[in-house]
């Protein structure tokens, strides 16, 4: 049976939701599946919302927009009032409860509030909010097997950049743990 | 009986070919159609040389020329001819152009193909007029000059003042060479040469851009003898548009525009990095 | 085999035209094409080539204008309104038979438009590139692999029939990433002896010019270009088709619009719905063939674009009045959705099924 799963990141410009969903789409890559990477472009970029679209599939993907996401991570109040409500039914959302304070029940959708933002400044790596919430959403969808996603990380973080690449292991570990 | 010795003391430029050009009776681009051709054949570059024809009455000067040469749009000769040196970093590429072709519909090539410095040579022949469809008003026509559209005469109030290229030109850092000639004499055909020739060491030495504008005549549209248009062109052209160099980065004690503009931004700490730091802007 | 990467379309196509040889860029930048300048400005000069950020549309496409004359592989990028500025080169380029490629990622337009992916390009594309008799050869990717394949594609057909030669993307193809495998360096020159490059005292001299003040001269130089034309037309089509042999519907439509036809196609076949779906990979030369083997079978032709309607005019041209053609499309960066274009295959089939039987 053919599977595919398709994915919403949306944050503010900076926090990192490009990033993130290329981690999850680098997945895909690594195990062969079909793969899209679509970022929204334009003003937004500049200090306004910015999200992308990360599909993974089996099959050839067509619009490489998603529309009704199997999952969603949300990463402030706006981008979730935008995408909550057009979570596929049986979707789940991932959302920074650190930085959204109005996180709504949908029917059917699976609600998983984490305050990644105040994590990761615990933990001492403050801008790595966007890779503790991959974690959790790989703890919910199991997107890809584990050990992909370490060397998925190992690709997205540039070679010779030692502490950056164990920092966002440990944030990553860190979502999936809880 | 002793056989005469002879001597050739004139003969076509060999990169010019044996054509007939277009050129109106008493025309000064034939002057410096083989001025240009003199001086590729003694700095014997012809082989090497690409020239840039423009739109104009020398449209169709890549019939005349024994070099390569590559026609291009009104006005973008500096863009073709800056990718053509690109390709041809050893290559000699020249663009020659008139007052409208240059200063009108390809100002903007002209001036950033100065400012990047290009390793190029433009010659350019400024006689205040677009010749090739009819006489009409130039960048370069003078206040109050009458031409087919400007029938009583350039009004500056509302056409503007007309546009000194080499003084413009000048004040751009990627410039190593400019002066000003004219042809309406031997004396003065010997100094155009001259400057044709240096503009075109100063490119084989890659020193930089650099342009000679030649101010020439155009008795078919002033509507003078040839004689008439030199004198008209004395009284007038010559008073709004100086003779002389205009910048010479050698002469200023430059190796080349590079090493000058940067003399000139010396206070200027991103423009002069320090010499152990590597990196430009942040 | 060579490893697969992700990367941005408009990355892609630039690491992949540099594969092709191309060492001399020239553009301007525009949204959302940018990457691609950019990727080049990174690149070019770690192997001795050009980039050149030129002042305008105007002067890039004159400056490959230029490079091609001296007989390199020269390219260009830019998005329609930059397009629409580089007319003038690429009339001038086909009149003096200069190869070279031309990249539009397209946006939404007329005017400024929008930055939002559209296709409302192709009737410039495939008619209008500028003043004069002439044709580009237009490929349409339509994934991130297709970016990079065409590249290479593209230098060789520019070279070969002298010709520029156009890939037309989109917004959406430049910006998405997607796994691709990079073609390996293939540097394939064919000889340009019209080139100026400085004739050595070795030969005559080379002249490259679009002028030509002889009516009858000229009109001998159109003739016999059209004839390379009609050489490009007969070997040069390309198009894909899928679930085609047995469609009542056949979808048409190139890019990014072709995935969310074939979306949509899949999903009419999983209702039972017999769609199927060709997509035009050249624009010009349009795969007339392509069309032509599916009239017979076909009940009726849906052109999807992201546009108000301007292949189908060529959809027309091709099914010539023997089945009806319809249209269907969002325009000014909107994207349809496989779910409209479902429904739009699904009343056509109905309505093909109701007059028919």
């Amino acid at each position: 049976m053919s599977r595919s799963l398709n994915i919403v990141l949306a944050g503010f410009g900076g926090q990192g939701v490009l990033f993130a969903g290329k981690l999850i789409a680098y997945a895909g890559l690594l195990e062969d599946r079909e793969v899209s990477w679509l970022p929204s472009y334009g003003p937004e970029m500049r200090g306004g919302t910015a999200n992308c679209s990360v599909c993974l599939s089996d099959d050839p993907i067509g619009s490489p927009l998603v529309l009704a996401p199997d999952a969603l991570i949300a990463m402030n109040q706006p981008s979730l009032d935008k995408f909550a409500g057009v979570v596929a039914e049986g979707g789940v959302v991932v959302a920074d409860s650190t930085l959204i304070a109005d996180i709504p029940d949908v029917p059917g959708v699976a609600m998983c509030a984490l305050p990644a933002t105040a994590m990761a400044e615990e933990a001492g790596f403050k801008k790595l909010a966007n890779i503790i919430l991959a974690g959790k959403l790989y703890a919910e969808t199991a997107f890809c097997a584990e050990d992909t996603l370490w060397k998925a990380m190992e690709k997205c973080v540039p070679a010779g950049k030692a502490a950056m690449l164990e920092m966002n292991e440990k944030a990553l570990r860190l979502g999936m743990e809880a | 009986m002793t056989e005469k010795e002879t001597k050739v003391v004139f003969e076509r430029p060999h990169a010019l070919l044996p054509v007939v050009t277009n050129y109106c009776p008493g025309c000064t681009h034939g002057i410096v159609n083989r001025l240009v051709a003199e001086c590729l054949d003694e700095l014997d570059v012809e082989g090497d040389a690409v020239g840039v024809a423009p739109v104009g009455c020398t449209v169709t000067s890549y019939d005349f020329y024994g070099c390569d040469m590559i026609e291009a749009a009104h006005g973008r000769a500096p863009a073709v001819a800056t990718a053509a040196k690109r390709v041809l970093s050893d290559g000699v590429v020249f663009a020659y152009q008139g007052d409208g072709d240059l200063a009108s519909i390809g100002m903007a090539e002209t001036v950033h193909a100065a400012t990047r410095g290009e390793n190029i040579t433009v010659i350019f022949v400024n006689n205040a007029i677009y010749g090739m469809t009819g006489g009409q008003m130039a960048p370069t026509s003078l206040p109050n000059q009458v031409t087919q559209t400007s029938p009583y005469g350039r009004d500056t109030a509302t056409a503007g003042f007309p546009i000194r290229v080499c003084e413009l030109l000048s004040s751009l850092d990627g410039v190593a060479y400019l002066e000003r000639v004219t042809v309406d004499c031997p004396k003065n055909v010997r100094k155009a040469k001259k400057a044709i020739k240096k503009a075109f060491q100063t490119q084989i030495d890659k020193r930089g851009y650099s342009l000679v504008e030649i101010v020439g005549t155009c008795p078919t549209n002033w509507g003078m003898t040839p004689q008439d248009a030199f004198s008209w062109m004395r009284e007038n052209m010559l008073p709004y548009y100086p003779l002389g160099v205009y910048k010479d980065v050698v002469a200023d004690g430059y190796a080349n525009a590079a090493e000058a503009a940067a003399a000139r931004a010396a206070d200027c700490p991103i423009a002069n990095p320090a010499p152990q730091t590597e990196g430009g802007a942040r | 085999m060579a490893e697969k990467v992700l990367m941005k379309g408009n990355e892609a196509l630039a690491e992949a035209a540099m594969r092709a040889g191309c060492r001399f860029f020239f553009g301007y930048p525009i949204t959302p094409q940018t990457e691609l300048a950019a990727y080049m400005s990174k690149r070019m000069p770690k192997v001795g080539g050009t980039y050149l950020q030129a002042e305008s549309e105007v002067a890039a496409i004159n400056m490959v204008y230029g490079a091609a004359a001296a007989g390199a592989r020269a390219m260009t990028s830019s998005s329609s309104p930059g397009i629409s500025l580089k007319g003038e080169g690429i009339s001038y380029m086909a009149g003096a038979d200069l190869p070279g490629v031309i990249i539009n990622v397209q946006r939404g337009g007329p005017g400024l438009g929008g930055i939002q992916p559209s296709q409302a390009d192709y009737w410039q594309a495939t008619r209008a590139l500028g003043h004069g008799d002439f044709r580009v050869v237009v490929y349409a990717p339509s994934t991130v692999q297709e970016m990079a394949d065409y590249a290479f594609t593209a230098f060789d057909v520019a070279d070969r029939y002298r010709t520029p030669v156009m890939i037309l993307a989109d917004g959406m193809l430049g910006q998405m990433m997607e796994p691709v495998v990079m073609p390996e360096p293939r540097d394939e020159r064919i000889e340009k002896p019209w080139a100026t490059t400085g004739h050595k005292h070795q030969r005559a001299h080379n002249v490259v010019n679009s002028l030509y003040l002889t009516a009858d001269e000229l009109e001998r130089l159109n003739v016999e270009r059209y004839e390379r034309y009609a050489a490009i037309e007969r070997d040069e089509q390309r198009a894909e088709t899928f679930l085609v042999d047995d469609a009542d519907v056949v979808v048409v439509a190139f890019g990014a619009s072709a995935r969310v036809a074939r979306s949509a196609v899949v999903e009419a076949r999983a209702k039972g719905v017999k769609a199927g779906l060709v997509r035009p990979v050249t624009l010009w030369p349009f795969p007339k063939d392509a069309l032509e083997a599916a009239v017979p079978t076909a009940r009726a032709f849906l052109s999807v674009e992201m546009n108000m309607g301007q292949m189908v005019d060529d959809v027309r041209l091709a099914v010539a009045g023997r089945r009806p053609v319809e249209f269907f499309g969002r325009t000014g960066g909107v994207i349809p959705t496989p779910v409209e274009v479902l429904a739009r295959i699904e009343d056509l089939d109905e309505r093909m099924k109701k007059g028919g039987e």
